[in-house]
């Protein structure tokens, strides 16, 4: 068996695949937070205002934007997969070509939303 | 759940509720409230299938197996529990 762990080389649509995994289950422990934010703000005036607050904090930030960029990766990783279900992209270059625009897709949209936060 | 991140998205940055009164509003909104409590349901059902499928993957001894999705089934209905004491229980 070969598994020399510094010469595999993962393919690109590896590396988009088992991202998809991941960032599926960074959403799925990231959703009580989102409802926390939720509840938050609508519990009051104070709480609101408490919250807003809270948006300014770095720690606050840098969770958003490593969660953001999980939802686009899952998100685009998602429509990609649906599409080759329906057999569109499913030969090599393409699908190489589509795990490509879904990777740096993902990090682009981490870079917006860092840049909107920040 | 794309056309609901869209939609709030879309009103998030068109018409930023400046105020508690204005963010509480339009939460309150029947139509808002429903299209919220259609995307929670769905939100929930999809991390169901996805960490379930997930896990089949990597969790073969079947007493871990079970023990593991039941836990999974307990948060994911304590999730929507909580959402709906937010979403349909709230005062005032």
């Amino acid at each position: 068996m070969f598994l020399d762990l510094v010469r595999i080389q993962m393919p690109v649509g590896a590396l988009t695949s088992i991202t998809h995994r991941v960032t599926g289950i960074l959403l799925a422990l990231g959703i009580p937070f989102g409802i926390y934010i939720l509840d938050q703000s609508l519990q009051g005036p104070e709480s609101y205002t408490r919250l807003i607050s809270l948006f300014d904090q770095w720690a606050f930030q840098a969770s958003s934007i490593v969660l953001i960029w999980a939802l686009a990766h899952h998100l685009l990783a998602g429509i990609r997969h649906l599409l080759s279900d329906i057999d569109v992209g499913s030969l090599l270059p393409a699908a190489r070509r589509s795990a490509w625009i879904v990777n740096v897709g993902g990090l682009l949209v981490a870079l917006l939303a860092a840049g909107a936060l920040l | 759940m794309l056309l609901f991140i869209l939609f709030l998205l879309t009103h998030l940055i068109a018409d930023p509720p400046h105020s508690y009164a204005a963010w509480h509003d339009w939460m309150s909104s029947p139509a808002v409230n429903v299209v919220t409590s259609v995307f929670v349901v769905a939100l929930l059902a999809h991390a169901w299938v996805g960490v379930r499928d997930v896990v089949m993957d990597y969790v073969h001894p079947i007493a871990l197996r079970v023990l593991v999705l039941s836990s999974l089934v307990l948060y994911l209905t304590g999730l929507g529990a909580w959402v709906a004491r937010i979403l349909w229980l709230r005062q005032g």
